[in-house]
């Protein structure tokens, strides 16, 4: 359902979704199931879906569905929810800022300009690839360096092949999984080279998209120059060390015509830098309390926004959390019993979400969070100060996976205003 | 014989043992945390399948591909086979989810269903 | 095809003199060898307007350098290019290169500059402009008249504004051969035939090869590689003047300079180079000019970095300007070796190769009466208040199409840049016309949605839209 727009008035919602992923939908359906009665959704992309409509590869929905889905599938169950409400969705709507008084503005052809008055909003804006500028790679510009996700936009929407030899950079998901759509296309990808001694990837995705086409993985490489005056014509590999600086000697021209990089996810957040909302350094999402609200009352963040999930099951189970905690602040404004205790990583926890955690909450929160290595037999320790609350054995651990502790009520009756809950790594 | 391989079920990952014997039978398997792995571990050493994506071609629709899936996992030998019948194929729009591209592909008795829909 | 004056080159130079002779009731063709104008040197360079103070005295560069930079900020307001009058400081280290700031003072005055646009301020003046100055700097030159410019965008609105007046821009249109015959130049093109009575040499990095045709050996061109780091609109402020290091032998030294578009550019490294047609650029040399900004700005960090890129410019063997008929055959103007501060020279240069021309001019020359001086100015739809962008919008609804997040440009903006006179025909020069692709996430968003409006304006099936035109290609076939 379309929303009209009256020339020169602002509109008035009860929530504003900025973004239609998974991550909105699933904030703004849980939203509406909590009572919520004005809702729309905002999306620049021409459908709702997210980047989950170019994911056309399976794996999503095993937790949430039990079902092994592909992303539009995992996609189209919540579409078809939305559209069963009357959540409004305006799409090929861009939304280009929003003030701290929650009024937000966007554009689009249909309706021009719009202002929305919002009692509260939901940041779901994603993420965007690290692109080649940021990167250390020498060379020309010539035409076929992209990365991997452009290169994944332009097979599976655009219906276009990008290059004909492939190598890719980063052995993250997407780098995988586009060397195996690439090579069922009928290209050459030539080798997948990473910087660290790991992939960052899935596993499975090293089996299935590496292993079974015979694509070499070249750990502690990376590339260093691109050649070629105006398409590529080549590349040079180098090892590197543990500090990751190139080896000398291992130098090793590669020819191809298709860089891809796959060298990580940063959150989108423009849009939450403009109204001044505290920013973790380590997620570059915005500082969260349980309820995925940011230090602006009424602002929530949820998605790949907040933090760079590797499953979108994860996604909508966080999105819905946020929808929840819109909820409740559009029907009893702030909470004003709550009292925070901050979460902190270390020794190899790299960063946890929420970083602010209600003690006086009835139900019990979940904190997600990511290491910064592989540790194999390990523990996972959440204590405050001396008093360990809770362990938990751990196989393994690996940066590539989101990992999550769960505080019980009576873990957080035993927590203080400003505690510090440490959750850290112990190594056997 | 032992063969190693790591479980691809589900994201964990578990390394799992397999001893075959000479008839290339599964006699033994280790290391599973769980019944899909030991299935898992059983069809990768006897008969190794895998889920096939791609898009096919679409004619008068808005977008000019549709993603599609095998309904489910193909004997991983038969994958650019598949992809050539797939690429031969075409679709005309309107396209639903689960719209039928290719019926019973080289004989699998597996299908290749569309898991997007493109509006004409 | 005939004309009466082919002018080969359309970079800042070619175009701006295009503009100006346009003024005549005369044929132009102003040819290009590229899909686009600015697609060498004059693409990238720093975009500095330098004050003048640099120069060798008694050299062209001297003189066309103060000329000029003197009257850019009309020339870019007439054309609606964005120009600022920053100002720029050459940060003295010791007392040694106190006295460097002094000889370079004394020429600035020798050079024309008046007295006052110039002064030599002491540590505190200077943190009190830079808070970010290394706390070892000791003082600074202040030169008034210096400023930033945006190079392309200059060169495209003069471009355009020479179209407008009639001036006709063929791409693709590289010269191979030029004969003399029946007092008639007749260039071979990769375009085929074209005749032209009088020809202006402003081919940049290849002005020594189009001279060599008419058997002219006066121009040698070396090619020296600058490349230049572009930082991060969010450290934008960190200076509010162009800053400069004492000058060497080499050139000008590592500069940091807020750019017109609020980012800061970090550079330029100098490397002679061979290859007159590839620009590669070295990581290692960018980190070494961080290592040497960082001696001026220490807080600069390659964190920041969102792209970098590399410029060639021409140097002719004789250090200077190379601008005046040819010897060979007078009707032949060579405007060569514009390397630092050619873009500052640019608008004095183009009035300088209009006197040439008047001179050498075989009869009366007529001013056309519907001359226009100015080109239509583009829409801005980042720098738009809210309530012109919802009357922009109102009036034509392809500007409510957000196309480039980053940088907020409209699809209407990016239409615009296909239509216009001299016109984008591939991605980059989209993205020069628009900023589309400039900002943080460098065109993953917006580059696939910039080929197929590409496509369509254009009529050609979306993997024929390349890169910057030749065989810079991004897709090939379609996948069924």
């Amino acid at each position: 359902m379309k929303g009209r727009n009256k020339v020169n008035s602002t509109l008035k919602y009860d929530l504003v979704v900025i973004g239609g992923g998974p991550a909105g939908m699933a904030a703004a359906l849980e939203a509406k199931n909590n009572g919520v009665e004005k809702i729309i959704i905002l999306e620049r992309a021409e459908t709702l879906g997210g980047i989950l409509e170019q994911c056309i590869h399976t794996g999503f929905g095993l937790h949430y569905f039990g079902e092994e889905l592909s992303g539009p599938e995992y996609a189209h169950r919540f579409i078809e929810l939305v559209e069963q409400t009357d959540i409004e969705v305006k799409t090929d709507t861009m939304v280009i800022s929003i003030s701290k008084d929650r009024i937000v503005t966007a554009v689009n052809k249909e309706d021009g300009f719009i202002q929305i008055n919002a009692t509260a909003i939901i940041l779901a804006m994603g993420c965007r690839e690290r692109p080649r500028g940021a990167l250390d790679i020498s060379g020309s510009r010539a035409s076929g360096v992209m990365t991997a996700g452009a290169a994944q936009k332009f097979v599976n929407i655009d219906g276009y092949m990008p290059g004909k030899k492939i190598v890719i950079l980063g052995s993250g998901d997407i780098g995988l999984i586009m060397a195996r759509r690439m090579t069922l296309e009928g290209a050459e990808v030539k080798m997948v080279c990473e910087l660290m001694p790991y992939s960052g990837g899935l596993t499975r995705n090293i089996v299935q998209c590496l292993d079974d086409f015979g694509i070499p993985l070249k750990l502690s490489c990376t590339v260093i120059e691109v050649h070629g005056n105006e398409r590529v014509e080549g590349i040079t590999i180098a090892q590197v060390d543990k500090n990751r600086n190139i080896i000398e000697g291992t130098q090793e021209f590669v020819e191809c015509d298709t860089l891809l990089l796959s060298v990580g996810l940063i959150p989108e957040n423009e849009l939450s830098k403009q109204i001044g909302i505290d920013m973790d350094g380590i997620t570059s999402g915005p500082v969260v309390n349980e309820m995925r609200e940011t230090s602006l009352s009424g602002v929530f963040a949820c998605g790949n926004v907040l933090q760079v999930h590797d499953l979108v099951d994860y996604v909508t189970k966080e999105s819905q959390i946020a929808g929840l905690g819109a909820a409740k602040f559009i029907a009893n404004g702030g909470s004003a019993d709550a009292k925070y205790a901050f979460t902190k990583g270390i020794n190899g926890v790299r960063y946890i979400v929420p970083q602010r955690v209600n003690i006086n909450s009835t139900e019990e929160i979940k904190l997600y969070f990511r290491v910064g290595d592989v540790y194999k037999n390990s523990k996972v320790v959440v204590s405050v100060g001396d008093e360990v609350l809770y362990e938990k054995r751990k196989q393994k651990l690996a940066p590539g996976e989101m990992e999550n502790v769960t505080l019980t009520v009576e873990m957080l009756g035993k927590i203080k205003e400003n505690d510090e809950i440490i959750v850290a790594i112990k190594e056997r | 014989m032992i063969k190693d391989l790591i479980c691809v079920a589900c994201p964990l990952g578990c390394p799992i043992n397999v001893t075959l014997d000479e008839n290339g039978t599964v006699t033994d398997v280790t290391g599973n945390t769980c019944k899909r792995g030991f299935e898992y571990a059983n069809t990768e050493c006897t008969n190794p399948t895998r889920s096939l994506t791609t898009t096919v071609k679409v004619d008068g629709g808005k977008l000019p591909v549709v993603p599609v899936k095998s309904s489910s996992a193909l004997p991983k030998g038969i994958m650019f086979e598949c992809m050539k019948v797939i690429n031969a194929a075409c679709l005309k729009a309107p396209v639903k989810i689960g719209d039928v591209v290719v019926k019973d592909i080289l004989n699998t008795g597996i299908d290749i269903v569309a898991t997007n829909e493109v509006k004409a | 095809m005939f004309y009466d004056i082919a002018i080969i080159g359309a970079g800042v130079i070619g175009s701006l003199t295009a503009r100006k002779l346009s003024e005549y009731n005369l044929k132009i063709a102003l040819l290009e060898k590229c899909n686009d104008v600015a697609c060498a040197t004059s693409k990238a360079n720093s975009g500095i307007v330098h004050a003048g103070f640099d120069a060798r005295p008694g050299t062209i560069k001297a003189k066309l350098n103060v000329d000029g930079a003197k009257m850019m900020p009309e020339v870019c307001e007439t054309l609606h290019v964005p120009y600022k009058d920053i100002g720029s400081l050459v940060v003295a280290f010791s007392e040694e290169e106190m006295k460097t700031l002094e000889k370079l003072y004394q020429r600035g005055i020798t050079n024309g500059l008046d007295a006052d646009s110039m002064e030599i301020i002491d540590k505190d003046a200077l943190f009190k402009m830079e808070p970010n100055i290394s706390p070892n700097a000791v003082g600074a030159l202040l030169a008034k008249t210096a400023g930033i410019v945006c190079p392309y965008e200059l060169t495209i609105a003069a471009a355009e504004c020479a179209a407008t007046n009639g001036v006709e821009f063929l791409r693709n249109c590289g010269v191979t051969a030029i004969k003399f015959e029946n007092d008639t130049f007749i260039l071979s093109t990769e375009q085929g035939e074209i005749s032209a009575k009088y020809i202006i040499n402003a081919a940049g990095l290849h002005a020594d090869n189009i001279s060599r045709m008419i058997g002219d050996d006066s121009v040698n061109i070396k090619a020296r590689l600058g490349e230049y780091a572009l930082l991060d609109k969010s450290v934008g402020g960190v200076v509010n003047h162009v800053i400069f290091q004492c000058p060497t032998e080499l050139g000008k030294g590592v500069l940091v300079s807020p750019t017109v578009d609020g980012n800061v550019i970090v550079g330029p490294t100098t490397v002679e180079v061979e290859d007159k047609d590839s620009v590669s650029i070295a990581q290692e040399a960018l980190k070494n000019v961080f290592k040497s900004a960082c001696l001026s700005v220490p807080s600069l960090s390659m964190r920041n970095t969102i792209t970098s890129f590399g410029g060639l410019r021409a140097h002719d063997v004789t250090s200077d300007f190379v601008i005046g008929a040819s010897k060979v055959n007078g009707k032949f103007i060579n405007v060569a070796g514009i390397e630092s501060p050619g873009l500052a020279s640019s608008p004095a240069i183009a009035e300088y190769v209009a006197e040439v021309f008047e001179s050498i001019y075989d009869g009366t020359l007529e001013k056309k009466t519907n001359y226009n001086p100015s080109r239509k100015e583009p829409v801005k739809f980042r720098e738009m208040t809210d309530d012109q962008r919802r009357e922009l919008i109102a009036k034509n609804n392809t500007y409510g199409r957000i196309i480039c997040r980053c940088e907020t440009v409209t699809e209407g903006e990016i239409i615009d840049a296909i239509n216009s006179p001299v016109g984008a025909r591939d991605v980059d020069g989209v993205k020069r016309r628009t900023r589309a692709g400039m900002g943080r996430c460098q065109s993953g968003f917006c580059g696939s949605k910039v080929m197929e409006i590409l496509s369509r304006e254009l009529n050609v099936p979306i993997n024929e839209i390349t890169k910057f035109g030749g065989k810079s290609d991004i897709l090939y076939e379609r996948t069924k």
